[in-house]
């Protein structure tokens, strides 16, 4: 709904960044995460998968930063480096101006006060052995806050801000439905009042009707208690629900970050061009122009040299497969005010797009900006736009 | 689609809600009010626990109830022992002992074999898979060989050993050398447990929150952990008391001047041939409602801890 919407939606640029007092809360500067593949009979470290490889991102307080990728692109290794559950291999983690990369014992532990997570499985989030409102509890009892009753009292509020029942508190994970669970791991990352959530694709294993729940809870807390969100997922459009920023990753590093608005209406690196074309639209009538891009994502084992991405890019191509991409890695720049790209072209790609575009029919001339691939090269999909006339209606077929 | 999502900052939960002012009471069940109460509707677990608890009795008093020492001779000596009767409801060996106050007195050093042992397996294996699983890396290397070790041993040799070393029929050594070979068995299934339970989602979640990794170990994943090992235990149960038998049968386990459920036995083969079944019949039924009682009491156990499992 909002996709088709946002053609004729242009509004000013919001968010974070352009608040001239937001400080950002968290830093991520350089931060590597390799895990070893051990084999043979000593457990040597055979290969390394290059999970997260030299990201840098900021967050700023307040702010929903929406983390967008493909599976196994590292997006969900990011957001536990910074919550310091799994050890970076190299980089710095800094949170509201500490460095926290190093800190073990209960100065950590302090922090984690400051820092939670909401994950994507509710139920195995969960202590299938633990009442709920012991789990939502247990922050409370270890960072000593309150007296037991003060701590049931906190408890009993948190459960009824997110939709649960004083009595639940006694009941097991297994006996709430999906949605209810995702609330009470919302209702534990929350009760310690938290700077900064990780949602770590909090809606994607829940039921659609259920998503939008979730998601507005989460609105309405953030704004009620002055969150700011790590927004991880690989749905656009639960991202460009919640955002205010877009990080793009792809193979364990940041190709595209800037504003919502920009990086759905005006995406520069090919990768974020790609993806965006992606998006289905809910109009049965219109098709957008699709970049399908070939081959599956390299291993991260192995991964390419220079641009990640140049083996897949279609950009690449098109420019007759310009050397640089292969040797040189393309370093996250400031393409212009609160836009930075990771691309050796990035100023060509928007020109690269357009340029096949067929000639416009009145559905494409009523929202130009969300069609975005041209089909004219070989790597792309020739799928034709489709227009529909507005005769013939869509129907739905009748049921049964 | 709001442009000004970015909060103020600084609100509380308190600023959300207003208090309600009837608080609904809470279920004022605790956690063990409810196994104790799932435990109570496992009927087979009840006569298990029933009979378990029986043995242990006569393990106890077992020497008070019976009206003659095993050892003195009520029965004349003959060849095939006497039948069952109202002197001998067990009937009689052929050295003239009764069956009967033999199977009462066994039942000490039996169960006290079996649930000894169980009981020193259990805390060492826990405590090494749980420490081997949960940290993993070196010292999970360094715990499981020694586990491969002891796996590797066999087990005659060391009683044999040890049984030179403590003199023969020593019950406490028996204890101790069953307890401590038998452990590594419930250490592989806790630490194959730890390795899957630590990496689950519940465990990052307490980690997040600030848990330290000792009550993360034993407070959350322990528990999840322990349905299979409770199974493992009383199996184990069973089998040290079956290893008993046959370890006193190869005479290298209880001397012939003390009596187990493994000595009466041992003491019997060769009369079942000539048809004397009550010589074996009885210490044997002794094992096996003893064994069977203490699996029916794990199985119990193991769906009364489990929240999951239907009440």
């Amino acid at each position: 709904m909002t996709i088709a919407r946002l053609a004729t939606d242009v509004r000013p640029v919001t968010g974070g960044v352009a608040d001239p007092d937001a400080k950002p809360l968290v830093e991520l500067r350089d931060l590597v995460k390799r895990f070893p593949i051990k084999g043979g009979i000593l457990q040597r470290t055979v290969a390394e998968v290059q999970a997260v490889d030299g990201v840098n991102l900021r967050i700023m307080r307040g702010e929903t930063l929406g983390l967008v990728g493909e599976s196994g692109c590292g997006k969900t290794t990011v957001g536990r480096l910074l919550l310091r559950l799994i050890e970076p291999t190299s980089g710095q983690i800094m949170f509201d101006g500490d460095d926290i990369t190093k800190l073990r014992g209960s100065t950590l532990r302090h922090y984690r006060r400051r820092m939670q997570i909401i994950f994507q499985d509710p139920y195995a989030s969960l202590d299938p052995r633990t009442p709920i409102g012991d789990s939502i509890g247990e922050g409370l009892r270890i960072h000593r806050i309150g007296n037991s009753a003060e701590r049931r009292e906190r408890v009993r509020k948190m459960m009824d801000v997110v939709g649960l029942q004083p009595y639940h508190a006694r009941r097991y994970p297994h006996e709430f439905s999906g949605g209810q669970r995702q609330r009470i791991g919302i209702a534990r990352a929350l009760v310690l009042e938290p700077d900064l959530v990780v949602c770590d694709e909090p809606v994607s294993a829940l039921d659609v009707s259920i998503q939008a729940q979730v998601l507005n809870l989460l609105r309405s807390l953030q704004r009620e208690l002055g969150l700011t969100f790590l927004f991880i997922a690989h749905n656009m459009g639960v991202v460009e629900h919640i955002s205010d920023r877009v990080a793009v990753m792809y193979l364990g590093r940041v190709e595209e970050i800037t504003d919502r608005e920009t990086i759905y209406r005006d995406p520069r690196h090919p990768y974020t061009q790609a993806l965006m074309s992606a998006i289905p639209i809910p109009d049965p009538v219109l098709r957008r122009k699709r970049i399908i891009l070939h081959g599956d994502v390299p291993s991260p084992v192995n991964p390419p040299s220079g641009c990640n991405f140049h083996p897949r890019c279609w950009l690449r191509s098109r420019l007759d497969d310009p050397a640089i991409c292969a040797d040189e890695n393309p370093p996250l720049l400031d393409y212009r005010p609160d836009h930075r790209v990771a691309c050796h072209f990035a100023d060509r790609s928007r020109a690269e797009l357009d340029k096949d575009l067929p000639v416009s029919s009145p559905t494409d001339a009523e929202q130009p900006a969300t069609i975005l691939a041209g089909d004219a090269i070989g790597r792309m999909d020739e799928r034709p736009t489709i227009t529909g006339s507005p005769q013939a209606p869509f129907e739905p077929p009748v049921g049964p | 689609m709001t442009t000004e999502h970015r909060a103020p900052g600084g609100g509380t939960i308190e600023d959300i809600v207003a208090v309600p002012d009837n608080e609904v009471a809470l279920e004022s069940l605790s956690q063990w009010q409810l196994a104790r109460r799932r435990f109570r509707k496992h009927r087979l677990a009840l006569i298990g626990l029933f009979i378990f608890g029986f043995m242990v009795f006569l393990a106890v008093f077992g020497p008070l109830i019976v009206p003659f020492n095993p050892m003195f001779l009520p029965g004349a000596i003959k060849a095939g022992g006497d039948q069952p009767s109202l002197a001998h409801l067990f009937g009689t060996d052929a050295n003239g002992r009764d069956v009967f106050a033999m199977t009462i007195n066994g039942a000490r050093i039996s169960v006290a074999v079996g649930l000894f042992s169980m009981i020193i397996a259990g805390v060492a294996g826990v405590t090494v898979g749980a420490v081997a699983g949960y940290f993993g890396g070196w010292v999970d290397n360094v715990l499981m060989r020694v586990v491969d070790v002891l796996f590797a041993i066999p087990f005659l040799f060391i009683i044999l050993v040890s049984s030179r070393f403590f003199g023969k029929g020593d019950v406490l050594s028996l204890v101790l050398i069953f307890g401590l070979l038998s452990w590594p068995l419930i250490a592989r299934l806790v630490r194959a447990s730890f390795l899957s339970l630590r990496e689950a989602d519940f465990v990052d979640a307490a980690r997040a929150v600030g848990v330290g990794d000792r009550r993360i170990a034993f407070r959350h994943i322990l528990p999840n952990a322990l349905g299979p090992v409770i199974v493992a235990m009383t199996l184990l149960m069973a089998s040290n008391i079956v290893l008993e038998s046959f370890v006193s049968f190869l005479n290298f386990g209880i001397s012939e001047t003390q009596i187990s459920w493994g000595n009466a036995l041992a003491n019997a083969q060769g009369a079942l041939s000539f048809g004397d079944w009550w010589w074996a019949f009885f210490p044997g039924m002794a094992i096996a409602l003893t064994v069977i009682a203490v699996n029916f009491v794990g199985d119990g156990l193991r769906d009364a801890l489990d929240p999951r499992s239907r009440e």
